[in-house]
């Protein structure tokens, strides 16, 4: 046997390992395949939006215009008309859910992160809470229905903003109680060392320190209660007419979309696609804002 | 110049004990404080009493065959919600199977270091806007965009595939398919929040140790991150499928609210929520009584599967606290 006269020759002898890697051979062409897999389903997954955004931009926009916002909704075969009342309608009853969940549950965040976290109330409170997050929203509407409106003796905007409340309080409790929680025990030790009341040191230093958080949950509420129908469905009902008072039944943006997705006539669907628009919208605004106030400061 | 002995109350002082009224307001506040979490307390107590109460006629004079039985006409006060129980459960786990898989894949896609940060963040982004979309719009969406889209497949597979059960009618227009899609689409968010924050809790070190025995990248997710995080996804699906229970308008708009009992993914059929949504607001007395007894079915169904899925989640938190 001859001696190798070349570096070529000894490379072709001797077996080296071969180190790149391949993807396609054996498990890496299973890890390479479930990559593509996945890829595939977060681009799927994110199909849904970009649908439902571009019919309500093209099939919502075409009705996007001063008299959508100034007029009443129209009857039967009418033409024209607007959403007028229903935006009114949507934005009273939002407030008067955010008048009642907010004060309720910023309150009893304070009790949970600060007052005592640990006591039995508190436990069961969070435990009720988080429960009372996946609490059917049409269930709320059953129960104002049998609290409320059987008490005042009609439907009612009132009757709707209590109901959305109850589906706001739980996400306010919880959000508040954690952005409490994430104030410094440094910061409140030294306000209670230079002899502050336990409230004092609530107010002048956890509830401003927590703020952007507290403020973050309730955006996120208030954008949760906007888009929300069923508890209104049979405690504000619906009307083709101006707020007038708050003891009547009142009309709201997703009840309006709700009743003309169904009708037979095309001037009704254009007014839903338009709603659904200016719905998604109020809804977007407040989610932003939260992630606004909530993004975390430099 | 000052006299650095000076004693101390010859200098004017801004401190002081709490007055008369600090003392009181701490008492309120604090008071007021405890008042609002038991406004929480009080809140479920009375939701379960004015629920319970109103439907306490209807269970007395239904008793359980109302559970059972398959007729709701207001007319002949026959009412029964057996089809509807039925039609709520198929599309929870319609929905459930899609969604889960769906939101699943996301959370392992948005968590396993296949993306940069920033591209990470704009799925994060959509999955969150797609939770951002109310009800009522996607039910619009899905009278318009998804039973079109899927009729000709759905009726393909009908005239093909017939003699199986699933495939046994035609979409003729709403249908269960449909109504399960866009439910699947809206527990997504819900599926794949709780996920990823199921997958973030898996301690660093247990991937790498997997890593450093030679696994690949899939190998580590499938067979050790994923089966860690094993209780935190189960959490995630008991929440979803939780939400799929009582999701109403979307569904009030899509499954076609026909009371009928069938395996067929593209009949009409009906849910317990969208059976309240459209029945309530034009009932008569005795109607308004079995609906409130239905709504008590949903109640106690919806609330024990969040108790189990809360449960869970606590659990899953408290087991790996501490041990980042």
């Amino acid at each position: 046997m001859n001696e190798p006269s070349t570096a070529v020759d000894f490379a072709t002898r001797i077996e080296l390992p071969k180190l790149e890697k391949s993807f396609f051979v054996g498990r890496a062409l299973s890890s390479s395949l479930l990559t593509i897999g996945v890829w595939v389903a977060a681009i799927l997954a994110s199909v849904p939006l970009f649908s439902v955004l571009y019919m309500l931009i093209v099939r919502g926009g075409a009705r996007l215009n001063l008299e959508l916002f100034t007029e009443l909704p129209p009857a039967g075969f009418e033409l024209g008309g607007g959403i007028g009342n229903a935006i009114v309608g949507t934005l009273v009853m939002v407030g008067i859910a955010t008048l009642i969940s907010v004060p309720v549950g910023i309150l009893a965040g304070v009790y949970l992160a600060d007052l005592g976290p640990d006591t039995k109330v508190a436990s069961a409170a969070r435990f009720l809470a988080k429960t009372l997050t996946g609490l059917p929203s049409i269930l709320a509407g059953v129960f104002i229905y049998a609290a409320v409106v059987l008490a005042m003796g009609g439907y009612s905007a009132i009757a709707g903003g209590i109901a959305l409340a109850v589906t706001m309080l739980p996400t306010v409790v919880l959000t508040a109680e954690e952005a409490m929680k994430m104030v410094p025990q440094k910061m409140k030790d030294a306000a209670y060392g230079m002899g502050c009341t336990r409230t004092q040191v609530i107010w002048k230093i956890v509830l401003p320190t927590g703020l952007p958080g507290i403020l973050t949950g309730v955006m996120l509420a208030v954008a949760g209660a906007a888009g929300n129908s069923a508890p209104l469905l049979f405690t504000a009902l619906f009307s083709n007419y101006w707020l007038h008072s708050l003891r009547e039944p009142t009309a709201s943006l997703s009840i309006l979309i709700y009743n003309f997705s169904g009708m037979p006539f095309d001037n009704q669907i254009e007014l839903a696609w338009a709603a659904s628009l200016v719905l998604v919208l109020i809804v977007l605004v407040f989610s932003i804002l939260s992630r606004i106030i909530g993004r975390p400061k430099v | 110049m000052l006299n650095p002995f000076a004693k101390a109350d010859t200098v004017d002082s801004i401190s002081g004990p709490p007055s008369q009224f600090d003392y009181g307001w701490d008492r309120t506040f604090q008071f007021l404080a405890l008042a609002g979490a038991w406004m929480i307390l009080i809140l479920v107590v009375f939701i379960l009493w004015e629920i319970g109460g109103q439907a306490l006629p209807a269970m007395r004079d239904y008793g359980l065959s109302f559970i059972t039985s398959t007729t709701w006409d207001a007319n002949k006060s026959q009412f029964g919600i057996l089809p509807q129980i039925w039609g709520t459960l198929y599309s929870s786990i319609l929905a459930l199977l899609i969604g889960g898989f769906f939101g699943i894949a996301v959370a392992i896609f948005l968590t396993q270091d296949f993306l940069q940060p920033s591209l990470a963040a704009v799925f994060r982004t959509i999955v969150e806007l797609l939770a951002a979309i109310p009800s009522v719009v996607y039910g619009l969406w899905g009278i318009y965009v998804v039973i079109p889209a899927l009729r000709p497949l759905a009726n393909w597979l009908h005239e093909t595939l017939g003699w199986i059960p699933l495939f046994g009618t035609s979409l003729s227009g709403p249908g269960m398919m449909p109504a399960a899609i866009v439910l699947a689409i809206m527990i997504l968010p819900t599926i794949t929040a709780i996920s990823q924050d199921a997958l973030r809790l898996v301690p660093y070190k247990i991937k790498e140790a997997a890593y450093g025995m030679g696994t690949t990248h899939w190998e580590a997710i499938l067979k050790v991150i994923v089966p860690t995080a094993s209780a935190g996804i189960f959490g995630a699906l008991v929440l979803g499928f939780g939400r799929a229970l009582g999701e109403t308008m979307a569904l009030a708009m899509l499954i076609g609210n026909s009371n009928q009992i069938s395996l067929s993914l593209f009949s009409p059929a009906n849910t317990l929520a969208s059976l309240l949504a459209s029945s309530f607001p034009e009932a008569g007395q005795t109607e308004i009584k079995a609906l409130m007894y239905a709504a008590m079915v949903l109640l106690a169904i919806t609330l024990l599967v969040n108790l189990m899925g809360t449960a869970i989640m606590t659990y899953t938190s408290k087991k790996f606290e501490g041990k980042k």
